[in-house]
């Protein structure tokens, strides 16, 4: 039915009947970006990017489906959103999922057909061969060429990533000013020792080959053989070394030789549950992994308790209409919440700080007449990190326990009092339970925003102080998300993604519980058909 | 907690001076005011170092001495920090990521609230669902994905703002769909019903007629978009990598990381400087947002 509509509105626009603009406008515009997909494909494909290509490809049919069908009119308007969640979500949530059963990390960064290339390309000087003598020219347009001079006197030409015998090349060394020595080599002027340094760097990387040999510079002012260093044996998958003749046989994503020597470079594979039984059993990786892991719970269960806690306090208090200036105080204490957090925790950095910090000097030292160490002690890291959290976090517990203690009908405690139950009676078994219960989804969110809380913890202490014996650079107040991001990004001698993952994988887990314990509390299923 | 304390929901009494009810409220303010000394503590402490010429912590007062303008004056001309583009680089990035993620976000909510179509329920379920996982969990990811998308499209690429903003609008969705959908099912139907005889398409009921009526939950979206890409940390740090192409979380975190001593005026003041606006912005929209909690909180 639609469609005909459809069919009919485009039928009079032809006919020059009323002007659709809306229609013609998206007409338009899916042209264009039809035409430029076409444009990105025919690059693509002569690139040979296969898998952007189909991704692509699929894209763009998607793309024209949505916009033209008229039974994907509700996709329409979902479109935008779930495009970006798509790309910068969901895809990057199953890569890492990828990558935590792989080593990819510094060092094994690429994958192995382009390891065994980078080795095979590698040369070695061959000493049976002379070393020759070599001029070098250049031309306008910054070519170079050379001539070069074996001590038997025999020459070569070498331009353009070969080299022949002077006899055949196609070009002739001249002397054009007549000094008895060549200045010219076609259209090549020679160039002078002094000027060479600056390209020197381009000059080593040129080769030229002759015969079965390769040709390359050796010193500024002469050429040696090289031959390929390495040769790859595809039988028994293993590098060659032709200098040392040792086997480097490729196993889990190293070159290694008979005696365990391994290559530099390593390549990315896929090494199964490897990353998961570090964390797990290595006790390089584990004993900080564990600490990381409880110090995880602690923090998140501790920050939503302290703030409940004093928001909770607070929001009675200020439900007191007798109360004077009540709501003053109630906008000056949301002010925390109103400033932005990174700002706020490098602030309560400085403040911190032992030697010079202003807690210490304003506080402590004063009143106890000695300086706590509150960033380089474990104890009092943590404390001070929960400090800071309940600075920033209780505004918000506070407006939201407000908001719960309205939607509590004064019946009950008309009904409580009548049966004589004081204050602390009421709050504890009418206030507490009806504001647990309606708040208790938002305080497991806030149990996964807090477990997940990095801002704080790097921005305040930045995971120190560091654990001693720790294999990755871990810290008594790092969480499991400061962890993974140190891993990968902080490392001494480089991150280990895999490993990261594996980490981010095990968050991945811990929060899919949350969240089904979340929707069990909440049946916010149940909630969604609310029009049908 | 005492009797007192839930005392207003019985009759009000008129009662002599210093009774029990007196003491409770002394006892209140003076609780009140305790926490009002820690919520001023730390921001006393950076106006006051803000001010103080001596811009070092060490032996700072609370009362500056000779207090003057000159560690703003540092921030903006030091050759130190490009604090300038620092903050321009933050709002720009910021305010288009929240302003394009509401335009995705009361898209879809409306798709959601009016519309009736297949995995309906399952879209928003998941939504719910993936919205629980930070993006910095899958940091090395995105940043091959953007390290990809430069490799074609350069301007997108990696130290870039329009990177950044992409990978931003990737966490616009989420819980945002669910306010602006219950919001939209608030309004109810019988105003577009008679728009719809007169052959307006859902778009344009979209845009005349739902849009203007949401002002208020599009305002909430924004602000709380707006206040999260500010203050994003760890993103902006690793996609981001010349120096005047920071935002102010990754430029004033490298500024202070180890020298808090010799440098905490001028970052004061740039802490000041940072936090004035969203402190306006807060202000402004309060009763929106306040509402806006605690009516998600307690729906």
């Amino acid at each position: 039915m639609r469609t005909q509509t459809r069919l009919k509105r485009l039928e009079k626009f032809l006919a020059g009947g009323s002007l659709n603009i809306s229609l013609l406008s998206k007409l338009i515009i899916l042209g264009i970006s039809n035409a430029m997909a076409l444009w990105a494909l025919t690059v693509l494909l002569a690139e040979g990017h296969h898998l952007i290509f189909t991704i692509l490809v699929i894209g763009v049919l998607l793309i024209d489906y949505i916009f033209l069908s008229e039974r994907a009119y509700p996709l329409r308007f979902i479109f935008p959103g779930l495009f970006f969640l798509l790309l910068m979500v969901v895809f990057p949530i199953g890569f890492t999922i990828y990558v935590s059963f792989t080593n990819y990390g510094t060092g094994h960064i690429l994958p192995k057909e382009m390891v065994i290339k980078q080795y095979t390309d590698r040369l070695m000087l061959d000493e049976d061969f002379p070393t020759y003598k070599a001029q070098i020219f250049k031309n306008p347009a910054g070519e170079f060429a050379f001539l070069l001079t074996a001590p038997t006197g025999e020459q070569l030409v070498a331009v353009d990533q070969t080299a022949t015998p002077l006899a055949e090349a196609g070009i002739k060394p001249e002397d054009s000013d007549g000094d008895g020595k060549v200045d010219r080599l076609g259209d090549y002027k020679q160039e002078s020792i002094l000027n060479i340094f600056s390209f020197l760097a381009q000059l080593e990387n040129l080769t030229f080959t002759y015969a079965d040999r390769m040709l390359k510079l050796r010193t500024p002012e002469t050429f040696g053989c090289y031959i390929p260093r390495y040769q790859y044996d595809p039988s028994q998958d293993a590098l060659i070394d032709l200098q040392t003749h040792t086997t480097y046989f490729a196993k889990d994503g190293n070159f290694t030789s008979a005696t365990g020597e391994s290559l530099d470079i390593g390549y990315q594979t896929i090494v199964g549950w490897r990353n998961f039984q570090k964390l797990f059993t290595d006790k390089r990786y584990s004993a900080p992994f564990i600490q990381v892991f409880v110090w995880t719970f602690a923090f998140a269960f501790l920050s939503v308790l302290e703030t409940l806690g004093l928001g909770l306090f607070l929001a009675v208090l200020l439900n007191d209409p007798k109360l004077k200036l009540r709501r003053l105080y109630r906008v000056l204490m949301v002010i925390p919440y109103a400033i932005p957090a990174f700002i706020t925790c490098l602030v309560w950095r400085g403040l911190f700080n032992t030697e010079v910090g202003i807690i210490n000097n304003s506080i402590f030292l004063p009143l106890f007449g000695k300086a706590l160490p509150w960033l380089q002690d474990p104890f009092w890291a943590k404390v001070a990190i929960l400090i800071v959290n309940l600075w920033l976090g209780f505004p918000y517990m506070m407006l939201i326990c407000s908001g719960a203690l309205q939607s509590i009908p004064g019946e009950l405690y008309e009904a409580a009092m009548v049966d004589g139950a004081n204050g602390w009676y009421r709050f504890r078994r009418i206030t507490l339970p009806l504001l647990l219960s309606q708040l208790m989804p938002l305080l497991i969110s806030s149990f996964a925003f807090n477990f997940n809380n990095f801002n704080v913890i790097y921005l305040v202490t930045r995971g120190r102080p560091a654990i001693p014996g720790s294999i990755t650079p871990t810290g008594a107040t790092d969480i499991l998300i400061s962890y993974t991001y140190r891993m990968a990004f902080e490392g001494g001698s480089g991150g280990d993604y895999g490993l990261a993952s594996a980490v981010s994988l095990i968050i991945f887990m811990i929060i899919s519980i949350i969240t089904w314990i979340n929707f069990k509390s909440t049946r916010a299923l149940e909630e969604v058909p609310q029009y049908e | 907690m005492n009797k007192e304390s839930l005392e207003f929901l019985t009759e009000v009494k008129k009662k002599p001076r210093f009774t029990p009810q007196t003491w409770s409220q002394l006892w209140k303010q003076i609780v009140i005011w305790l926490v009002l000394l820690f919520v001023f503590y730390p921001i006393v402490w950076v106006i006051s170092a803000a001010f103080d010429p001596a811009n070092t912590i060490v032996g700072q007062r609370i009362i500056p001495k000779n207090a003057s303008f000159i560690n703003f004056i540092r921030l903006f001309d030091s050759e130190l920090q490009p604090f300038t583009s620092w903050l321009l680089n933050t709002f720009k990035v910021s305010l288009t990521s929240s302003f394009l993620g509401v335009c995705i976000t009361a898209l879809a909510g409306y798709a959601f609230s009016r519309m009736r179509f297949r995995g309906r329920k399952t879209g928003l379920f998941a939504i719910l669902l993936i919205q629980m996982f930070p993006q910095m969990l899958a940091l090395v990811a995105i940043y091959l994905i953007i390290f990809w998308i430069g490799h074609y499209l350069p301007y997108f690429g990696l130290d870039t703002h329009a990177g950044l903003t992409l990978v931003y609008l990737g966490g616009a969705m989420g819980v945002n769909v669910w306010m602006t959908k219950n919001y939209f099912d608030t309004i109810p139907h019988s105003l577009e019903e008679s728009a719809k005889i007169d052959g307006a398409t859902p778009f344009q009921l979209f845009v005349k007629i739902i849009l203007p009526l949401t002002r208020p939950i599009l305002v909430v979206v924004f602000f709380l978009q707006f206040m999260a890409n500010y203050s994003e940390y760890v993103l902006a740090r690793v996609l981001l990598a010349t120096n005047e192409n920071l935002t102010m979380a990754v430029g004033l975190q490298t500024f202070i990381q180890d020298q808090i001593s010799q440098r905490w005026g001028v970052f004061s003041a740039a802490a000041l400087i940072g936090a004035v606006p969203v402190l306006i912005m807060f202000w402004v929209l309060q009763n929106h947002l306040v509402s806006g909690l605690t009516r998600g909180a307690v729906k």
